[in-house]
């Protein structure tokens, strides 16, 4: 862990507020965000699609033209990025922070070739000549352990591999250095074996040019294997901040204690049931009130404090491990490990039921046994499509894992609309 | 389907169309979000009321008009007057009652050509489409055929075969304008059956007919609607145009595009003759692009 | 690439022969006698003598299977026979009637790419300014008026009116004709030749210009919201660097296919067009041909624009492979 002092901040965010507006209503992405980045360290956002961590990255770099800033302050080397004119913040984008995005294969131009768009980096900032930015590109391929680097910076994205595209996009992102690399979901259009060897290139990467990375994801196991301190967000707001070891061990929201128990590990296959998190992720229009995550929570008290007053994200242990939860001192104790010991004693027609009763009927919070309820993940179908229905109960079958796999097809109904995205269900699949 | 999407979709990763969408759009019917899209737009909305205006003048003409199509006055190629509101023609027939007839000249065509080639092309774009192989080759160079050959050369060569009454007008236009609808049905089946779900649908032993009717169809629809709107604008726009040539609909019924090319040796004395069937054309095909346009919107609002 | 020029060369070939085949048989269901026509009209009592020296002439007395193969034979040789009308040869008649429809086309085409384009990406780029809710409207208004229409109502206001109101004389265009026929370097009007050539250009653009402007501002959209256009932001380049750099190219590739079928359009909308400001081209003498039963010319000129048409969107799909990587033409695949 890289210990955080006042110098080496890079990045601070404050109380960040953004909004869409839309034909439907004000989209609120980003509700009250503050965190700092410091140089060299790997600070990771986590949080289910839609909670707003791709949009405040995005926001960061001001990429997002639609997007209202309400409120807060993009505190760059101490200078605000929001404040900043077009001018003098575009010669931050690229140079200072770069950012690699989700999906390469629409990230990159199809109709230039690979070494022009990365060398396009250098001559922006650079102001160097079209041969010099071709060696450049040829020697960021190089880096990145493209082979044939020469030959490779003459082709089109369209002639590379997945991973070989990636490594493409983290070769332009470096090209001038930057300070701070915003990767995007790096690695969640790739194959599973090419997504180890891009993280590896990414975090050698971060030591050669000594730059911060902030990691967004919604794959807890990439977290764990490379964040120094990692924040949780959800519904546009952060439920949790600290040090990957606080996030992972010392728990303090639930709905972190959600990602972790519906996390599958390698270590005990088989055995432990997957607990996804009953509901689907909340409109970003009308939050609930209170607490947004409440109504899936499973030690939610309602009525009380949790569907009445918002809770602030408070420091709770150590000197930065902050929760947004109104209850979190009463989580120590409550470890992913009894949360699926409680769940694997829950029959599947009980938990059928418990997806009927609302969540206020598991007020087990304090009484240490909280009642496990099974929502079946579900891919994104909302075509109620017969044909869609059907196959959408298949796949969602297997991916529930070793949970309940009696569950029928007309039992899945009833947990509709289930959660669309429950991380890494492909993992459990 | 999207609901909660802002203004700049991509914005947001792109599987939270989903997520965030998903309760409101379980709520409240596809249907409903799209005809509340479709009213917000006001050129689409101007347009359907200028559809529904037509049908009515079309049902109602024989009441609407103040004199018959073939009554005439003594009164040759006069401008609007109180007595005639559009003038009178070369043979001192009432323009305003004949343009009111042409109504019904323009939606009878209109629409039934429309549904004819909506007809040939769904059937033709399905069969190539879902089956592929030869009968998709076969279909394709078919299309290819009737594209290579210019469209008016092929209507007036047709129209000098089949006569000159409105029927074959329809059938004329419905035989040659089926191309687009069998591209664009093709083209939705081609991308549409490697999806997942067609293909669960086969696994489950769904009939081929079920598989076409209830699984791939209905998703090919948004692009037929709005072609099919559009469509009928065109369709009064290629009547207007044999009637120009002296192969569409003949004398004395009042079409527009007759009445057009009847006035064409009259610009510079009796301009109106040519105006008020040609303002009534342009007015009738706006409407239909208006709402087409607005379907899609509506329909798709990613691709506005 | 060169095999698969090769092979949609031979493509054609099957396209004309059905196309013109089916002309060819759809003629002689025409109703009435090639012969009488030709001897001058279906309504005058003819010496039957006459009509058999036709009939012979023209090989109309043979069974319509061994006219065709005969048409082919000749066809295959680019025998075009001569008009049943006047007797001059359809050779003749092409050459100069293609030369005029071409040097209308070029005009139109210009225009359209030229005007449809620009006002396409402007639109695009000022999404939901006036201007672009203008472009709406107008390319609406522009493919919803029929052709001739809008030929008599330009005829009307820079023609008819100039006249009537003794307008200077540099405003007055003219709306029928050729005119003196004057050019350079083939298709540069000299002269007064440009008062004949503007207005019947202009209404030959329209339709095809409206639809490229929508196109265009619809590719362009479409663009400017991919991710590639953020990445070039996040790399820091200005928004008009983003634009032409990384836009342009993405938003043309769906509009250059647009060309290739317009080709079709324009050629369809000449008919009109020509008739209306009576150009002497191949649309105009294409109508006339129909109306008069003159089979050679009709199946003469068609076959030239048929071939026309397809040679130039063999043009235009090679023209697409260069603006996108991703087509290597001849695999018949792209990823």
């Amino acid at each position: 862990m890289s210990s955080v002092t006042g110098d080496d901040v890079l990045l601070s965010v404050r109380d960040l507020r953004a909004v869409f507006e839309t034909d439907d209503g004000v989209v609120r992405a980003v509700d009250g965000v503050s965190f700092d980045v410091s140089r060299g360290e790997v600070f990771s956002i986590v949080g289910e699609s839609g909670s707003g961590k791709s949009v405040t990255a995005m926001t960061i770099l001001g990429l997002l033209p639609t997007i209202k800033i309400h409120s807060g302050e993009i505190l760059w080397k101490g200078t605000d990025l929001l404040t900043l004119p077009e001018v003098d913040r575009r010669k931050v984008r690229g140079s200072e922070i770069a950012m690699i995005f989700q999906d390469p294969l629409t990230a990159l131009n199809p109709v230039h070739t690979v070494g022009r768009q990365i060398g396009e980096m250098a001559r922006i900032h650079e102001g160097i000549s079209k041969g010099q930015a071709f060696e450049r590109a040829v020697e960021m391929l190089d880096l990145v352990g493209i082979p044939e680097p020469r030959k490779r910076a003459k082709m089109y994205p369209h002639e590379f591999s997945g991973g070989m595209r990636q490594r493409a996009m983290i070769a332009m992102a470096i090209t001038c250095k930057p300070d701070l690399l915003i990767a995007d979901e790096p690695t969640t259009a790739l194959d599973v074996t090419v997504q180890a060897q891009v993280l590896d290139v990414l975090i050698s990467i971060k030591d050669e040019i000594n730059s911060a990375i902030t990691l967004i994801t919604h794959d807890l196991g990439v977290v764990a294997g490379l964040a120094d301190r990692v924040m949780v967000m959800y519904a546009g707001r952060q439920v949790e901040l600290g040090t990957t070891d606080e996030i992972f061990y010392e728990t303090r929201h639930p709905y972190t204690l959600g990602l972790l128990a519906s996390l599958p590990r390698l270590d005990d296959m088989g055995d432990e049931p997957l607990v996804p998190i009953v509901g689907s992720p909340p409109s970003l229009i009308n939050k609930p009130s209170g607490c947004p995550f409440h109504p899936r929570c499973r030690f939610s008290r309602v009525p009380g404090l949790c569907n009445t007053e918002v809770p602030e994200l408070r420091l709770i242990t150590g000197d930065a491990h902050r929760s947004a939860c109104h209850y979190a001192e009463e989580l120590e104790g409550v470890s992913v490990e009894s949360l699926r010991e409680s769940v694997d004693v829950v029959s599947a027609a009980e938990m059928a039921d418990a997806l009927l009763i609302d969540v206020a009927a598991a007020e087990a919070l304090g009484a240490g046994e909280p009642v496990g309820s099974g929502g079946l993940p579900d891919p994104d179908s909302d075509s109620g499509n017969g044909a869609a229905a059907v196959g959408g109960a298949a796949v969602g079958g297997a991916a529930a894992g070793a949970g309940p796999g009696e569950v029928t097809g007309t039992d899945r109904l009833v947990g509709d609309p289930a959660p669309a995205d429950v991380p890494d269900r492909g993992d459990g699949a | 389907m999207t609901l909660t999407e802002p203004a700049a979709p991509g914005a947001i990763e792109g599987s939270s169309d989903f997520t965030g969408g998903l309760d409101i759009a379980a709520a409240r019917p596809l249907r409903v979000d799209v005809w509340r899209r479709f009213k917000r737009n006001r050129l689409a909305m101007v347009g359907l009321v200028l559809v529904v205006l037509l049908v009515l003048v079309a049902i109602f003409a024989p009441w609407i008009a103040p004199y018959g199509i073939t009554e005439r006055s003594s009164d040759f190629r006069q401008g609007p007057s109180s007595d005639h509101w559009f003038g009178t023609d070369g043979i001192g027939r009432d323009v305003f009652s004949r343009v009111v007839n042409g109504a019904r000249v323009s939606v009878r065509i209109g629409f039934l050509a429309t549904a004819m080639s909506l007809i040939l092309g769904l059937v033709l774009g399905c069969l190539g489409g879902y089956f592929g192989g030869i009968t998709d080759t076969l279909v394709m160079r078919l299309t290819d055929v009737f594209l290579a050959i210019p469209y008016t050369v092929l209507a007036v060569a047709i129209a000098t075969v089949v006569g000159r009454s409105i029927n074959s007008v329809i059938l004329i236009i419905g035989l040659t304008g089926w191309l687009g609808i069998a591209r664009i049905v093709r083209a939705s089946f081609l991308s549409l059956k490697r999806l997942e779900y067609v293909e669960a649908a086969h696994a489950l032993g769904f009939s081929r007919s079920r598989i076409i009717m209830r699984h791939i169809l209905p998703n090919a629809l948004q692009p037929i609607i709005v072609y099919g709107t559009i469509a009928v604008g065109s369709v009064i726009l290629t009547e207007a145009a044999l009637s120009f040539l002296g192969v569409g609909v003949q004398e004395p019924t009042p079409a527009w595009g007759l009445m057009v090319a009847q006035g064409k040796g009259n610009l510079v004395n009796a301009p109106h003759l040519m105006f008020f069937p040609g303002a009534a054309i342009f007015l009738t095909v706006l409407a239909f692009v208006f709402i087409g346009d607005g379907l899609r919107d509506a329909l798709d609002p990613k691709l506005k | 690439m060169t095999s698969y020029i090769i092979r949609r060369l031979l493509l054609i070939i099957p396209t004309v022969f059905v196309a013109l085949s089916f002309l060819f048989f759809l003629f002689f269901l025409l109703p009435g006698d090639p012969a009488s026509l030709i001897a001058g009209g279906a309504n005058r009592a003819i010496d039957q003598g006459v009509l058999d020296r036709i009939n012979a002439r023209y090989g109309l007395n043979d069974p319509i299977p061994v006219q065709f193969v005969h048409y082919w034979q000749r066809t295959i040789q680019w025998d075009l026979g001569e008009s049943f009308l006047n007797r001059r040869s359809v050779n003749e008649i092409l050459g100069e009637r293609s030369i005029n429809s071409i040097r209308l086309g070029i005009w139109a085409i210009l225009i359209e790419i030229i005007v449809g384009i620009a006002v396409g990406l402007l639109a695009a780029i000022r999404r939901y300014s006036i201007a672009d809710k203008l472009t709406t409207i107008i390319t609406a208004g522009a493919s919803a008026v029929p052709v001739f229409v809008l030929g008599f109502v330009l005829q009307y206001l820079f023609a008819v009116q100039p006249n009537k109101l003794g307008w200077p004389e540099w405003t007055k265009l003219r709306t029928s004709g050729l005119g003196p026929d004057t050019w350079t370097f083939f298709f540069i009007p000299t002269g007064e030749q440009w008062r004949y050539l503007i207005l019947p250009a202009i209404t030959l653009a329209s339709v095809s210009t409206a639809l490229l402007a929508r196109m265009t501002r619809g590719s362009m959209l479409e663009v400017l919201r991919a991710d590639y256009m953020r990445t070039a932001r996040s790399k820091g380049l200005g928004e008009r660097d983003v634009v032409i750099r990384h836009g342009l190219r993405n938003a043309m590739l769906p509009v250059v296919t647009l060309i290739g079928i317009d080709f079709g359009t324009v050629i369809g909308v000449a008919v009109l067009t020509e008739t209306t400001f009576s150009w002497p081209g191949l649309g105009s003498e294409i109508v006339q041909a129909v109306g008069q039963r003159d089979l050679p010319v009709l199946l003469g000129l068609t076959l030239a624009v048929v071939l026309a048409y397809a040679l130039i969107n063999l043009v235009v799909d090679l023209s697409y492979a260069w603006f996108d990587p991703r087509i290597r033409l001849g695999e018949g695949e792209n990823s």
